[in-house]
């Protein structure tokens, strides 16, 4: 049945006859096993680490300033164009900057707001599932209306009339997102507590006296844990488009700040003739976040209890 | 079954209540409307003049309760900014957002059903790994970037499709397919769960051990059941798609009422703001509900219950 019976190995030999006993792998080594074998985590970690490496080391790596202009050097096209240059190699943008250069700092803004509104969103959320799941009734109800009334408010719009109010600084908008985010975590967070409460260990607790606190937290949080990274790695992937998408409609991030929304939204005026303004942030944008997806559905896939062998 | 339906009735009724308080508070959190009407270069009895004018001047709760009252009445106000009746400037572009946003939900429930349906019956095949990646691109792609690429591609390079207007059927092509793909990844995950889980029960055994043709059983007893779902679900992204065609609206610049809110939220003009999130939030509200009664007439679980 379980794992641990079926690596136990009897060994008979003449004499005399003795058990020895392979221990079952801990659930460490399983989840390791189970990530080096797991494609779309291998590549979604690598993607993600290497764009935590690129926006931490962006000074060390590239000699340009992000918001040095240049007049002379503008519209430069990337280095495999026929007019490109080994200066630049994604070009230059219609300011004269160096394109790779305000990408490598735009993913500082992306990640920064990324995982603070997820951070965020998280803390609103699953404080709220927890308490909703773990007490039930009226508690529980009132909850549940808030998730109805925050689904029902257009999100967008709502975010974009925030930001107006309070302004495009990445500190407001990581605010502004994460209190707009926090649905799923409760959804989820609320469903996991409701079916963890009823769990033997929990009424034990509740048996030897532990306080209310000590459960939610002790008890029902770590059974949680693992689909709150989940929907972490999923909201993560949503505030960054989001971001993107208010600052190419000019309610974000504002500028010169290297947003790569933004950039999309300067290189739109250019896009007829130099469609790599616009190709080049949206397909950062675009690896960045389905990296994260893989990488929250690599880590769904590792931690499942299920199949463990 | 009408217990339920009046129980849910009424958490909608509390809901659209909540969603019109927070809507009205919204724009009146930077406390300054005032001054920002007058212009900077008015002078304090200025301001308090607007102020009074536009009855600012007044306590919120009761301005609240007299813009509900009038609202009732079918009067949202004016736009501050053209001095139109809000209810006119919302009537004439709804057409356009309304149009989007159903040719657009037609668009991913023709991909994402069939695909769904297909990748469910033949797990790890070429189409079901075809389709997922479909779905990862789809949930990646900035749908605004998508949109310039296809106005790139199709309205410049190719010159295939005009690239802005709303005049002719064609001119609705590139904004259907940019903001159909915003929703499609999910509604085709949740029909391939949806279809893997049904197929997988006892009462599919059931009926195919009766010897039922294939397309009965996949049609008429998984699909009814793995569909559910996908219903609530294809209304809750039909009002996210009203609230949500802002983006896709200000690429192909199309006068729809995402754009209109845009416009207002730039300049400022509050009760078309207001109106807007309160009308979009409405219209979530009401779908949600009739999904809720599709899904009660559909499953007999709840109908009967």
């Amino acid at each position: 049945m379980t794992s641990i019976e079926r690596d136990r190995v009897i060994i008979s030999s003449p004499a005399p006859t003795y058990e020895i006993e392979i221990e079952a792998p801990s659930p460490r080594m399983i989840m390791r096993r189970r990530a080096l074998t797991h494609p779309g985590f291998l590549f979604g970690a690598t993607v993600v680490l290497a764009t935590v490496i690129i926006a931490l080391c962006a000074p060390l790596l590239t000699p340009y300033d992000p918001y040095a202009q240049d007049l002379s050097q503008r519209l430069i096209p990337p280095v495999l164009a026929a007019k490109g240059s080994w200066a630049h190699l994604l070009g230059t943008d219609a300011m004269g900057r160096d394109y790779l250069t305000r990408l490598m700092y735009g993913a500082r803004i992306s990640l920064t707001i990324g995982f603070g509104a997820a951070a965020l969103a998280g803390i609103i959320g699953t404080s709220l599932g927890l308490i909703g799941g773990y007490f039930g009734g009226w508690v529980d109800s009132v909850v549940m209306y808030c998730v109805n009334v925050k689904l029902a408010l257009p999100g967008i719009l709502v975010a974009l009339s925030l930001i107006e109010v309070f302004g495009g600084s990445v500190f407001s908008v990581t605010l502004i997102l994460g209190v707009l985010f926090w649905d799923r975590f409760i959804v989820v967070t609320r469903s996991v507590t409701q079916q963890t409460r009823v769990a033997d260990y929990v009424t034990a607790a509740e048996a030897v006296g532990a306080s209310r606190f000590r459960i939610i937290l002790g008890e029902v949080l770590p059974n949680v844990l693992n689909h709150i990274i989940v929907i972490a790695s999923l909201e993560m992937a949503v505030a960054i488009l989001v971001e993107a998408a208010l600052s190419f409609l000019g309610l974000g991030i504002r500028p010169p700040t290297p947003s790569w929304g933004l950039m999309i939204s300067e290189g739109r005026n250019f896009m007829f003739f130099q469609p790599y303004l616009v190709a080049v942030p949206g397909i950062a944008i675009l690896v960045l976040v389905v990296a994260i997806n893989m990488l929250g559905d690599g880590i769904r896939d590792i931690t499942a209890p299920e199949g463990r062998n | 079954m009408s217990r339920f339906l009046i129980h849910r009735a009424l958490i909608a009724l509390l809901v659209a209540i909540t969603v019109s308080i927070i809507g009205f508070t919204l724009l009146r959190l930077s406390g300054d409307l005032a001054s920002a009407l007058a212009g900077d270069t008015a002078t304090q009895e200025q301001i308090a003049q607007t102020a009074h004018l536009y009855g600012l001047d007044r306590p919120l709760s009761i301005q609240y309760f007299d813009w509900v009252w009038k609202a009732l009445h079918g009067d949202l106000g004016r736009s501050l900014f053209t001095n139109e009746p809000v209810t006119y400037l919302i009537g004439q572009r709804i057409g356009v957002t309304a149009q989007l946003s159903v040719m657009a939900l037609t668009f991913a429930l023709l991909i994402a059903i069939p695909l769904g349906v297909v990748a469910a019956t033949r797990p790890n095949s070429w189409i079901d790994r075809f389709s997922l990646g479909l779905a990862v691109l789809g949930q990646g792609m900035p749908n605004f970037w998508f949109g310039l690429i296809l106005i790139i591609v199709f309205g410049v390079s190719l010159r295939w499709l005009p690239i802005s207007g709303t005049d002719h059927f064609s001119n609705f092509i590139m904004p259907t397919i940019t903001l159909g793909t915003s929703v499609m990844p999910a509604i085709m995950r949740l029909t391939r769960t949806g279809m893997l889980d049904a197929l997988d029960s006892d009462y599919i055994r059931t009926a195919r051990a009766k010897g039922l043709s294939t397309r009965s059983v996949l049609f008429k007893h998984a699909l009814r059941n793995a569909i559910l779902p996908v219903v609530s679900l294809t209304a809750v992204s039909l009002g996210f798609l009203l609230g949500g065609s802002v983006i896709v609206e200000s690429v192909f610049a199309l006068n729809g009422i995402g754009f209109l809110a845009f416009q207002s939220i730039l300049r400022t003009d509050f009760p078309v703001v207001q109106s807007i999130v309160v009308f979009v939030s409405f219209c979530y509200i009401l779908l949600t509900l009739v999904s809720d009664m599709i899904n009660a007439y559909l499953d007999p679980r709840i109908r009967l219950g």
